[in-house]
Formats: C-alpha cells, structure tokens, sequence
C-alpha cells in the first residue's frame, strides 16, 4: 500500500471540461480545498470540441426572448420528458453565466450595439445562442482555465503556494470512488505520466466525466468519453436514468471515411444553410412532425424569410431539433437519395457570399479544406448523423446536482434529466455553466453540514480497487483490449444506434455479454507509465456497463421519442411520458426499473397551450384540473 | 485494403531511446493518427500517443513529423510521397515522457505569470459594451488551441533551455498581446512583456506562425505590435518629453493587476 499517494481535499471534481472547472471555481471560491482531475491535459477535454454557441435568453437580438419562451423550446425539444424544474433553473440561470465569461475575459461575438451577439439554432424560437464563430467551446473552456489561474495567482499571493487551494491533476484518471458506510470517502485513481496511484481522500465528489461516445463507431466525441463518470456513480450505489436517449447528431462529414464522424456545426443550418437530397429537393419539408408544424413553414420562400423578418415568418425546417432532422436524414439515405458517399448534401456555398461564410464558419472551412479538399464556400457539404450526445446519466436533485449517494454531485453531460429525451443544440454549454457551478455550490454545502466528522475508506476497498488497476498489466496472454473495443462499438452502432428494434437490442445484449466475459480478460503489454493499451483495458469496464445500460434501456422502452427512436413502436405515447426508466447495479449486473415522472408545477405548465400539452400528456394529466396525475 | 507504409518512431522515455521502423496499412483519406491508431491496435498497444479529438481542436496530438512540427491529427496521409518512410519523433524543445509524448508543463507554468485580465472594478457582468471591430484583434489570438508547436518551433528555447526563465514563448507573448488588445482590460503588460517575459529576445523570424496549425499571425499581429506598443513607450519623443517636464507620467499604468479604468 505505500506505493499509492494520499491527497487530502476537501472536493474532487472529476472531470476538467466546462462543468466540472465551473464546479471547481464555485468550491475554491466558497475557500473548500478543491482538486480537478483532468484525463487530458489542463484545458483540452472535450468541451474545446463544442461549435455552435451557448444557450441563453439575454434577448440582445430578439427582445421578446426571456427564460420562460428558453424553457418552452428546452422541453418541446426533449419531448416533455425533461426534469422540468432543471429546465426552469437552467433558462433563468444561463443569462447571468454567459455575462460572468465575459467578465471573466471571454470575447463572444457582438452586436452592432456592443452587446453579445446571439444566432439562430434548432429548436430555439429566437436567436439565442452567445457564440465565437463557430468555437464557442474553446472560448468557454479557455476562459475558465484563465479564471482557474487567476484565482491560483491570489492564492500564490495569499499563501505562497499557487496550487494550495485549487490544484488540476492534469493527465490523472480515477477508476473508482470509495466510500464509508454509503457516503463518499474519497477517488481513486492513477496518474498517467508515472502509472504511479493517488487516493483522493474527499468527503465530496463532483462527477464532470462527460458522455459516451467511444461506445459507439461513429461518433463526435473524443477519446475521453468512455462514461467513466456514468460508471463510477453505478459502481458506488448511485443511479442513472434516461439511457435510452442518446443523441444523433444529423450533420458528420462522411468522408473521407476516417474523419467520418467529425461535426458539422448546426450553425451552418442556423446561418441560412439548406439539407438536400441527390435530386437537389430540399427535403426537410416533408419530416415535419404534427407536434412542430405550427411554428415550421411550409414553403422554401417562407423559410427564406424567415432569416430576416423572423416575425412574420415561420422558421425553415432545417432548424427542426435534432432528432428530426438526424432521422430525416437517415431516411434520405435509406431511400436511396443520398450522396456518393453515404450522406446528404449540406449546401451553404449558394446560399450565402464566401466572406460571410468564412467570417460566420472559419473552423467548418478549414476542416473542409484541410481534411476533405472540399471548399465550401464553393460546393456542398456531404454529411450524415453520428453518435454526438448522450441525454441520460446520473439521477441528480436538480437544485444541488446531488445524487442519491451521499457526497457525491453531477453535472454536464454526466447527470441526467435536464434535457429529457433530446437537447437543443447550445444547451449544453449553458447546462455546464448553470450546473456546474450548481454542483459546487451543492457539494460546499454537503460539507458545511459534515462538520468535522470525515468519512474514510477502508484498506480493503483499496486494496481492491489497487488490485482491479493493476490486473490488465498482470495478466498475461488476454485478449488484446483495443480489439474487444471496437467490436463493442461496432456491436452497439449496428444494432443499438439511431433506428432500433427489439430483435437488433436482443441481439445486441447477448453479444454484448459475450463481450463482457472477453473485456474482463484482456491485458495490456508494456508497464504502468503512459500506456495507452493498459489506460484503455480499465476504460473498458465502463464502456461495457454503459453499453449495457442504453441496450436495456432501449428494449424496454417501447415508443419512439427524442433520441430513442423505435422501428416497431414508431409512435410517441402520452403512456411512456409519464415514465422514465431508472438504470443501477445489482451485485455487477444492470438493472432497469421504471418510475413515474413528477408531475410538472402548474405555474410552468400554464407556460403551454392546452392544444399543445395535448400531443404530449395524457388526458389525465391535463389542465384545466390543475393537477396532473402522472 | 491499404497500402503498407512505413514509420520510423521514436520510442523510449526521459533516459533513452531510439527510432523503430514499423510497417503498417494506411487507407485513402487517412490522416497520420490514424495510421499512428492502427499501428497502436495491432502491433505496439503501449505506444504512448497524446491525443483527444482528433479533429484539430485540442491541440494535443502535436509532435515533429518528418522533422517538422504538426497535429498528427491533421496530417494527411497523401502528403507524403508512397514510397519514403516517415519519420516521426516528440517535440524537440520539451523532455520526453514516453515514446511521443513530451513534459508540456513548461506552458502552464508560464501562463500562471501573465497578469489576469483585468477589467475595471465599475464594470458589472453584463454591462460590457464592445465593437467587433475591437474585440476581433484579441479574438484571432484567442483562436489559440494551445498546441505549443509554436513554443517548439521558436529558435530562442529549441535547443537553448537556458533560455526558459527569461523568455515566455510566442503563445505567452501572445497571450500578453491578446490581453493589451481586449477592449475592456485595463492593465499595462508593456513592461513586464519586454522585462519578465522576454519580448526582446524575439527576432521576428516567423517561424511560429509558420507552424501554427490555426493560422494566427502571430508574428505580424500579436508581436510586431506589442514590440512597437513597448517601443513607442519607451522612446517615443513625445513621451520622453512629456515625462521630463512632468506633463505625462513616466508609467501610464501600474505593471500587475489592480489599475483602475
């Protein structure tokens, strides 16, 4: 055991993207010693990738926006299934976070008035989105690492030590939490540079790992989205919900084929971009779904209208969410209209003058040009949906990102509820902020009611999760990991990707047990420093609980809805709204159990027509009675 | 089916090491980290590669490619001729962890030095008020997806580690640059540039622009002109004049945060 260091914090924030250093300011702030580990280095994680903008009803370009039109669009887009009181947190909050970036240093885009400029999204009735070009999340995660490194330089000036209050453990991962009768006790965990082993000893754990996407072939998402945090809260006791929903992006390049699966920002759709087949049809017109059609129009001059008289016009159907317009484009190329390459077009180069489009989409150029030697202020783009986002994750209280496990806290892509089945696009980056700092706010004050009784882990918990570390570098003669994962990811983009069925999801569980009994016994060569075959074998336990959790998840639940969608129930039913359905561990395997939803507050629900909650609600749960009964 | 390519990779730690020649498939379209992520798969699982997005974002998978610094990830295979082996090594100018990957911490270290930004103490979040035009200077540099494939390339520290202390590098000179253009600081780094981050010792060869992967004109449009922003301070005859007979301070601002707007 003297080969493993013992760190002494107050908070460990796991994760070093958007939420979890909002998290990690909130806490060093509030004077809580607060440790960030971070998979990559400081300032890389996936939140740099993050294109679009940021979410946030400052009402600079539009001034009828305000929170409660930002919380409409917020739960339309995830079909009502969202937690509606972290979507009413999030549309009041995200106004007053995007102004703290600036006041942190961040340059957004501005108006011809000096303020923040905001763009056209999907699903987002007026313009909304603060964004940097088309590298919001750069401009986001660089601010905050900034603010990190002031605050360091007022505790350089305080205590002599920059590093005495907030220290980020660059390159360091944690492969379990441990735990004292139920409550968090610490995170352990290896630092990549040394293969040397670090218990956290913290009475408070911020979870910020992230999503997903390595567990499926084709996605945006970088290397470090193994749902470590997903399977961390599992493995400690805590739930997860909404697993279903994992969010297809409708627009990756295509080609060529090894940066199948690089995003293709919605903001090319936002600035007057148009989806067409191999006939040239613009075919968004015909996906429309009977709940959007109000507010869509229904022909190209009216759309066209709409970029610049918004108020008389409805919005062109390429800014439909993104589950309609994954699915669309889907079935284009099903139907044998799609593009040489697998794809549709995405045409922006006759629709806008190449300096606008070099100005508005510099990164989507340059990725173009470089990648693919396509110019697109000159030709269309070929795209097609990818695995981008997963909705669900751990089961938090909306207030303090909370989960059931005491001391332990979620925020990000990791927790689950905000964005029910489907997020809007520029929601996430608004959902790191607001309950990022949400989280650290939560956890300072699960441990001003600790007062001076610590938990502590025990020497057998860590002995085993010493041993569980070091067993792919022990074994000899196991399968090699880098082969086990990408049969899963070919396994669950084949059979649980974006159109599903009982048989595929059937199919796909009983491979995916197959492939848990080879996970668990591979080994990597080489030793403990920097060495990526050993890092990957650990990320693997994760990857396959994860798996297992959205495959479960996805027979049972049976109706299509946001980022679920079901080849033989392809209807949307006001039955399943009323259910989400809960994942946990039992002994190692998963679990899936259905709850009721809580039923919405009334004065939100007066938010909506009645007309319109009737798509959605059962008659049960509809107003006038007041109270619903879901 | 691929072509066969073949790769001389430097492999070993911060002792020693050596190049090893590997064969291994490359496909059309393919880019260096993706044969760099083949050779990984199936034939030396515990090469040790930085990367995370693989799309050019990140700035992680940087290392020298044929002794030239790029992004692995956004080199293309059709770049280099069939025949010729690549020969693919860490960046020169940091210590060596393992195989390519380098000890970056150099770079954080410097960024910890650099004054904050500091905005003036009446300025409440939400009440800033800024023109396009005026934030788009500091914006090209903020496109900065920390690489450091420019601080590698830079002649002042490649090969002369003796040069660390004194001088902070392009991407921090540039940082200082960015902050003295963001409309809304309102510290002075003029001094501190040319005195405790080296601004002197760059001779304006170019070469980080050159290698930066997101083509910001470092050069020409963050060092030229806080050389020129330093300059103009220190000999300008107006301002010499001014501080002599005491009609303008010698020092417009004090060098750490704190100044008032």
């Amino acid at each position: 055991m003297s080969d493993i260091e013992r760190l002494r914090y107050d908070v460990v924030v796991v994760g070093a993207g958007g939420s979890g250093l909002r998290a990690a300011i909130e806490a060093r702030e509030a004077g809580k010693r607060t440790a960030v580990i971070s998979k990559s280095l400081f300032g890389k994680a996936h939140t740099v990738m993050a294109e679009g903008g940021c979410a946030a009803a400052m009402g600079n370009v539009n001034p009828n926006d305000n929170w409660q039109v930002h919380f409409r669009d917020t739960m339309r887009g995830g079909k009502f299934l969202n937690n509606w009181r972290m979507a009413e947190l999030h549309a009041k909050e995200a106004p007053d976070q995007v102004w703290e970036l600036e006041a942190w240093g961040a340059l957004f885009d501005r108006t011809p008035d000096g303020k923040i400029s905001q763009r056209n999204f999907g699903g987002h009735q007026y313009p909304r989105l603060a964004h940097v070009g088309d590298r919001t999340g750069l401009e986001m995660i660089r601010t905050l690492q900034q603010r990190v490194v002031a605050l360091q330089q007022e505790d350089a000036r305080e205590h002599g030590d920059p590093e005495a209050m907030i220290k980020v453990f660059a390159e360091t991962t944690v492969t379990r939490l441990l735990r004292d009768g139920g409550r968090i006790a610490g995170a352990f965990g290896y630092i990549r540079e040394s293969g040397r082993f670090v218990l956290f000893e913290a009475p408070a754990v911020i979870l910020a790992t992230g999503g997903i996407g390595k567990t499926f072939k084709y996605s945006s998402n970088s290397w470090e989205y193994t749902g470590d945090g997903h399977a961390l809260a599992l493995l400690a006791g805590a739930t997860l919900i909404n697993m279903e929903f994992v969010q297809f992006h409708p627009t990756h390049m295509v080609w060529p084929i090894s940066v199948r699966g690089l995003l293709v920002t919605e903001s090319v759709r936002g600035d007057g971009g148009v989806l067409r087949n191999s006939e040239g049809r613009r075919y968004m017109f015909d996906y429309v779904p009977d709940v959007f059609r109000a507010q869509y129009a229904e022909t190209e001059e009216e759309a066209d209208r709409w970029y610049t008289d918004p108020d008389h016009n409805r919005r062109p159907p390429e800014l439909l969410p993104r589950d309609e317009v994954a699915r669309a484009n889907n079935a284009e190329v099903k139907a044998g209209r799609g593009s040489p390459h697998g794809g549709v077009f995405l045409d922006i180069a006759s629709r806008r003058p190449a300096e606008e489009i070099l100005r508005r989409l510099p990164s989507m150029y340059h990725q173009f040009k470089e990648l693919a030697d396509v110019d697109i202020t000159k030709e269309p783009m070929e795209v097609g949906p990818a695995q981008h986002y997963v909705m669900g994750g751990v089961e938090v209280d909306p207030d303090t990102a909370a989960s059931i496990v005491p001391g332990l806290f979620a925020a990000g892509e990791v927790s689950g509820g905000m964005h029910g089945s489907n997020r809007l696009g520029g929601n996430s980056l608004s959902d790191l902020l607001v309950f990022g700092r949400r989280a650290g706010v939560g956890a300072v004050a699960y441990l001003d009611s600790l007062g001076d009784a610590r938990p502590a882990a025990s020497d057998a918990d860590l002995d085993s999760a010493l041993a569980e570390a070091l067993a792919p570098l022990e074994r000899s003669g196991g399968e090699n990991p880098y082969t086990v994962h990408a049969e899963v990811q070919q396994t669950m983009s084949d059979l649980v990707g974006i159109i599903r069925k009982e048989e595929e999801i059937k199919a796909a569980l009983a491979e995916l047990e197959k492939l848990r009994a080879r996970a668990a016994n591979v080994s990597a060569e080489g030793g403990a420093a920097y060495n990526p075959g050993w890092h990957l074998a650990l990320d693997l336990r994760n990857i396959m609980l994860i798996a297992d959790c959205v495959a479960q998840a996805a027979l049972e639940r049976q109706e299509s809805r946001g980022g679920h969608t079901r080849d033989d129930f392809p209807e949307m039913s006001p039955e399943w709204r009323k259910i989400i359905l809960v994942c946990s561990l039992d002994g190692d395997r998963v679990v899936v159990k259905q709850e009721p939803m809580v039923p919405m507050r009334t004065d939100l629900l007066a938010l909506f027509d009645t007309d319109e909650l009737k798509k959605y609600y059962t008659k049960a749960e509809l107003p006038p009675a007041g109270e619903e009964t879901g | 089916m691929g072509e066969k390519v073949e790769l001389r990779v430097w492999r070993g730690d911060a002792g020693q090491g050596q190049l090893t020649d590997y064969q291994v498939e490359a496909n059309e379209g393919e880019v260096l980290l993706d044969v760099l992520h083949r050779l990984q798969a199936t034939q030396t699982g515990d090469l040790a590669i930085r990367w995370n997005c693989k799309a050019g974002k990140c700035g992680s998978c940087s290392m020298e490619i044929n002794g030239r610094p790029r992004l692995a990830c956004m080199t293309r295979m059709s770049l280099f001729a069939p025949d010729e082996p690549i020969t693919i090594t860490p960046l020169r100018t940091f210590p060596v962890i393992r195989d390519l990957v380098t000890d970056v911490s150099f770079n954080f270290a410097k960024a910890r030095e650099i004054p904050s930004f500091t905005p003036g103490p009446a300025v409440k979040p939400g009440e800033f008020r800024m023109q396009q035009v005026d934030v788009e200077r500091s914006q090209e540099f903020r496109k900065c997806i920390e690489c450091f494939l420019c601080q590698n390339v830079c002649h002042v520290i490649r090969d002369h580690p003796e040069n660390e202390r004194p001088f902070a590098g392009p991407r921090f000179l540039m940082r200082i640059a960015e902050l003295e253009m963001h409309p809304a600081d309102t510290a002075d780094r003029r001094e501190i540039a040319q005195d405790d981050f080296g601004l002197g010792y760059c001779n304006i060869t170019k070469c980080c622009t050159e290698v930066c992967p997101e083509n910001i004109k470092i050069t020409d449009n963050a060092l030229i002109p806080m050389k020129e922003r330093v300059v103009g301070r220190k000999y300008d005859p107006l301002v010499w004049l001014g501080a002599k007979i005491g009609r303008r301070p010698r020092h417009d601002t004090p060098k750490v945060p704190g100044a008032q707007g």
